[in-house]
Formats: C-alpha cells, sequence, structure tokens
C-alpha cells in the first residue's frame, strides 16, 4: 500500500462508502488479505456444515473458516464440535478425509489420538517418555469457543465475546429461513445433497458482494436467458429460472451487522405460478407447497428470496437454485469456493432428481449461469492489480441515498437496484479491520451507524 | 481366439480409435454442431466429482454416482445441447473468446464387445484423457483423467450412448469446466 497514514485513517481513505467509493487495494492487497485473517475470520460468524453431514454419532465433516481447516464432528454422545484441524504436538492434520464415521482422530505423525470430542487419548509410550509433565486434559483438539446450530446449519465463531448468533444474524433471519425451511413452509428440514469446491483466481469479496445484491450484473447471464436453462426450459421457456414472482416487489435489504439480501416481497394476494413445465408431478409438488406455506406462514409467506449473503461470506440461492455457498480466501488473489446443493429431506424422488439436474447445469464451474461470474471476477481481481489500476477506486454510487428503514421490511429497504447492500457492507466489513468492539460490529451502537450514513 | 478373430479385433479397435481422435478433433476444431451428431438420443454424460475417503472406502465412496446426488456433469444430450447453444451465442463470457482446446486421448482399449467382434452393435472402449486448454493470455488448465465410452453402431460410424469421465482432481483446480470433454 501506499501511504504512512495511521491504520485506522487509512482504512477510511480506502473504504469510504459515504461517497461510495471502495480502494481497489482491498481486494489485491495482500496486507488487506493478512488483516482481513487477523482481524476479520478470527471473529465473525462463519458457516461450517450442515447436520444432514454428520448425522450419526463419530460421523465428521472436513470444512473451513477462513484459510484454516477444521472438523465438524459429532460426538460419540450425540454433541456437535467444530475443532482445528491440526495436532497439538506438530501440527499435523488429523483428519484428510473428506467425511466419515471414526472413534477416534489418529494423528499420522507421531500417532497422537483424539476422542471425538476432542480429548487427547492416546500418546505413544507415554508412561516412559511423558509421565508427570504431559497433562493430557490440556493438550485436545482446539475448539471453537461459539457454536451454534440453526435449522440444520453448523455455524462457529473463534471470538469467545463474539454475540450469539442469532443476535449476530438479526432480522436476516427472516430471509435466510426462506432459504433453509421447508418449500412448505415447515421450519428447517433441508438436507445436503451434494457439494462443490474449487479455486478460483478472484478475491473472495467479489463473489460474496456478487450474492449481497449485485442484480445489476444481469446483463453477463445473457446468453443462459437467451437460450433458457431453467426448469421449464424443455418446454421452451426462456430465462435461466421460472418466473415464480410475477408481480412481486423487488427488495434490496441490508442489515447493521453486515448481511444483505435480494428478495421479493409479494402483494397480499398472490398466486402460484406454474414451473416445472415439463414435469407435471414437480409442478404439482411445488403447487401442494405453495399453498401450503401461504397457509401456515400467512402474510409472511409473501417473502420470497432470490440471494443474499450473510456476513462476510456465507452466500446463498433461496429457491432456483437453492444451496449455500461460503466463499473461503485462498490467498489475496484466490478464493476456494465451497457450495452446499440443498433440497427438502423428506420430498419425493422426482423432485428431488429434477432439481439436482437443474443445480448443476446452473451453478459452479460446470454451471452454464455461473461460469460467466467467475470470468468476470478472475479478470475484475487481475486487471485491478496493477500499480496503476490500484489508484483509483471502484464505483459504487449506485442508488445512494434510496432506501427506507423498515419500510415495509426490517432493515434498510430499497425497491430499485442498489448499491448501498455493498456500501453496507464494506462499512461493516472496516469496522473489522479497525478492531471495533461488538456493539460497533453489529450496529448496537447507533451513534456510529449514523456517524457513518 | 482364432486368427480371423483376432483380426476383426485389431479392425475393430483401429476403428474405435479413430473414431475418437475425429470425435476430438471435432472438439478441437470447434465444430461443435457436428459434435453434438455424434451423440445418441439417450446419452449420459457422467464425470463424478473425487473425494478423499479412506482405504478400502475407494469404490463405495471415492466418486459421486450417477444418477444421484451432485457430480460435475450428470446430464443428457439436451443439456448438452444447450452449453453448444450457449457458446453459439457469441455472448457467453466464460468462453468469449474461444478457448484454445487440444484433447489428447490415448490407451485406447476395448471392453466390451456385443454381441460379436465381427459383428459388434455395441462397444465399449476405455481410454486417457489429456485435455490442455488456454484460455485470453494466460490462464491455462489441464484435465487428466480415465474415460469410459459405450458406442453404439450407427450406419458406417458410430453414436456415444454414455460418456464416464473420471477426472483426476478432488477441488477442481480450474476455475471453469465450460469446455466439453
Amino acid at each position: 500500500m501506499t501511504t504512512n497514514l495511521p491504520i485506522d485513517q487509512m482504512i477510511d481513505q480506502m473504504i469510504d462508502p459515504g461517497r461510495g467509493m471502495i480502494s481497489r487495494e482491498i481486494f489485491v492487497s495482500s496486507d488487506f488479505h493478512r488483516e482481513e485473517l487477523e482481524k476479520l475470520f478470527t471473529r465473525a460468524w462463519l458457516f461450517v456444515g450442515h447436520e444432514s453431514q454428520i448425522r450419526n454419532p463419530g460421523d465428521f465433516f472436513v470444512s473451513r473458516m477462513g484459510e484454516e481447516s477444521v472438523i465438524l464432528c459429532r460426538d460419540t454422545q450425540g454433541k456437535v464440535h467444530v475443532f482445528l484441524n491440526s495436532c497439538r504436538h506438530r501440527g499435523m492434520k488429523v483428519c484428510r478425509y473428506e467425511s466419515g464415521n471414526t472413534s477416534l482422530f489418529v494423528c499420522p505423525y507421531h500417532s497422537w489420538s483424539y476422542t471425538t470430542d476432542g480429548r487427547l487419548q492416546g500418546v505413544p509410550l507415554y508412561r516412559v517418555l511423558y509421565e508427570g509433565q504431559l497433562d493430557r486434559s490440556q493438550w485436545s483438539l482446539i475448539e471453537v469457543p461459539k457454536l451454534h446450530q440453526y435449522k440444520g446449519t453448523v455455524w462457529a465463531s473463534w471470538d469467545p465475546d463474539a454475540p450469539d448468533f442469532m443476535t449476530y444474524l438479526g432480522d436476516a433471519v427472516d430471509h435466510l429461513d426462506q432459504v433453509l425451511d421447508c418449500r412448505d413452509g415447515r421450519p428447517g428440514g433441508s438436507e445436503v445433497i451434494g457439494l462443490h469446491k474449487w479455486v478460483l483466481p478472484a478475491n473472495w469479496k467479489f463473489a460474496a458482494e456478487n450474492f449481497l445484491g449485485d442484480t445489476y450484473h444481469n446483463p453477463s447471464h445473457r446468453s443462459v436467458d437467451m437460450i433458457g436453462i431453467g426448469p421449464s426450459a424443455r418446454a421452451g421457456q426462456s430465462g435461466r429460472r421460472d418466473n415464480e414472482y410475477a408481480k412481486g416487489q423487488h427488495v434490496w435489504v441490508s442489515f447493521p451487522q453486515g448481511h444483505g439480501m435480494h428478495s421479493v416481497w409479494m402483494p397480499e394476494v398472490f398466486q402460484y405460478q406454474p414451473s416445472y413445465l415439463q414435469y407435471p408431478v414437480v409442478d404439482e409438488y411445488f403447487r401442494h407447497c405453495f399453498e401450503e406455506r401461504k397457509r401456515r406462514l400467512g402474510d409472511k409467506a409473501r417473502l420470497l428470496p432470490f440471494t443474499g449473503n450473510l456476513f462476510p461470506n456465507t452466500s446463498y440461492h433461496g429457491r432456483q437454485p437453492r444451496g449455500l455457498c461460503v466463499w473461503h480466501p485462498h490467498g489475496p488473489t484466490q478464493t476456494e469456493a465451497w457450495r452446499f446443493f440443498l433440497v427438502d429431506a423428506d420430498a419425493p424422488a422426482e423432485v428431488k432428481d429434477v432439481l439436482r439436474r437443474f443445480y448443476m447445469r446452473y451453478s459452479g464451474p460446470a454451471g452454464m449461469t455461473e461460469q460467466d461470474d467467475m470470468e468476470n471476477w478472475l479478470y475484475a481481481t487481475a486487471a485491478s492489480s496493477g500499480t496503476i489500476a490500484r489508484r483509483y477506486p471502484f464505483n459504487y454510487q449506485q442508488s445512494m441515498g434510496a432506501y427506507k428503514r423498515n419500510d415495509p421490511l426490517p432493515g434498510d429497504v430499497s425497491t430499485q437496484m442498489t448499491e448501498q447492500s455493498a456500501r453496507n457492507y464494506y462499512d461493516v466489513y472496516a469496522r473489522y479491520l479497525k478492531g471495533a468492539d461488538w456493539d460497533t460490529l453489529i450496529g448496537r451502537n447507533n451513534s456510529v451507524r449514523q456517524a457513518a450514513e | 481366439m482364432t486368427a480371423a478373430q483376432r483380426l476383426a479385433w485389431f479392425a475393430l479397435k483401429q476403428e474405435i480409435e479413430d473414431f475418437l481422435y475425429m470425435e476430438a478433433d471435432l472438439l478441437d476444431q470447434r465444430e461443435f454442431r457436428q459434435w453434438l451428431d455424434l451423440l445418441a438420443e439417450d446419452l449420459v454424460y457422467f464425470m463424478p466429482i473425487r473425494r478423499n475417503v479412506k482405504f478400502g472406502q475407494q469404490a463405495e465412496k471415492e466418486n459421486t454416482r450417477q444418477g444421484e446426488g451432485i457430480s460435475w456433469f450428470d446430464e443428457d444430450k439436451w443439456t448438452l445441447g444447450k452449453r453448444v447453444e450457449q457458446i453459439l451465442t457469441g455472448v457467453h463470457y466464460a468462453e468469449e473468446p474461444l478457448s484454445r482446446v487440444t484433447h489428447m486421448v490415448s490407451n485406447v482399449r476395448l471392453l466390451e464387445v456385443s454381441p460379436s467382434v465381427e459383428e459388434p452393435a455395441e462397444v465399449v472402449a476405455g481410454c486417457r484423457f489429456l485435455v490442455y486448454q488456454n484460455r485470453v493470455e494466460y490462464e491455462s488448465n489441464t484435465f487428466v483423467g480415465r474415460r469410459k465410452d459405450r458406442l453404439r453402431r450407427h450406419g458406417n460410424s458410430w453414436l456415444i450412448a454414455r460418456r464416464e469421465m473420471i477426472l483426476e482432481q478432488n477441488v477442481l483446480l480450474a476455475k471453469n469446466l465450460s469446455i466439453l470433454f
């Protein structure tokens, strides 16, 4: 970076949501990357996995938090844990399988072994070499101090002082629920049917921001919209999805914790839009779910999801397709993306089959829609890395000020396309880099929030 | 095997190799529509995701399965037709400008021939692939793996009825799988 200013001042200069300008440095510099790992990923709540991946005692799933490997594990008593995947003796990964079932994690290096609740159990030649020195109870696997399970999803934070997850989530919960709840409105009930993992040479924030509510990038998906790849494409419909939300009011909502969502607020009276046209059984299933959901949720059923991003790096697609995506930093200009595809666990087999096929042709590196995103993020990163490029900030001035607070939904709500969610996101991001206290980070400290506006 | 059978076997193997090389060449020459004509209407095009599993669980768990869950590809001719259509819009930015691609096919073996070598109606051929992709200026990817193709006699030529591609990667090391295999 090119300045000798004190760090807080430098951050304010580079991240200026008030004027709608963000320095390219935060997308390319190794200094910012290091600061993020130290000050953001050590504190924020991060998505780790889904209970359906660890159904039985002894089940584990190896996940990531920031750039570090962690083990999501259900111990033999049924309790869920998240451990750093690193032996306390010399740091070797104690698990290099992606998932499975075990009663012990045995380190391949010197064979220290740990039970599924993290306790150090086996130390070879303990009596001869360690008796009286090594207190095994003090050398368990390193465990996250904060863990929360919400409607099947598992979240964790490395900060013992982090607010509880529901406070961190705030009013964004209403939007996340549209992803996690059954299509007929019953709470929870989703399962992971598969996982994509891939690396892309782009900064992780490009991806997070894309899901945060960047509807403006629609033209980059023109090819799929022209040819039609949606669930009704075989019946001749263009577009990359069904038009489920006809007559709905699009809303772009941001929250003081940094979350941002693009959802739809339907009119008081709204009808099911025929979908999945070439699959009568699936169409009928979703029609049934739609009516059930309205009956169950009443007015709340008016909220339907497109995309969103939970601060900092967990994005979702709400319906078509449906899943959570975590954008793990993997160096300053590289991201490791993990997408968890979701369906209702109790959906009929034919419904699940149609959905998984649609998910595969839409999403990820083999997906016809998202390939174009990857191309954009790669070359946006590459073309922002140069010395001259870094002198010029990105423009975030779209729909400045065009939002209402808590109308018609909680949060800062815009009814036109906006970069307000991005401005808000980087405002919160800057507070993490400045090491702010939790009240400031989650918007409890209103004076800070107002000053920023 | 009689001498005549051996001769028929070699002739068939040569014919299958020629077909696979011609097919690869169509892709490399970007003759995508002609390539689609080589696909049977009931084609299954499948590339599993490979997982790191404990020794002894490879057969059961290493690869995702065709017909269930999520793989890199588990699709049919209609979807591949869409992929071609998308490239031909000229605004599929992940392939615009087009990647430069070379498909190397080697280690070709006939794994199944039915009903007979003399009058083969269906052949399962195994091979290795090495696909090199170079894109824009500095992007390059090498995809290496095994392939198993079920080919069906069609007049003087063959149709691909099933293609299974085992890519030797776990986390995909390319940003996209925007090319055809």
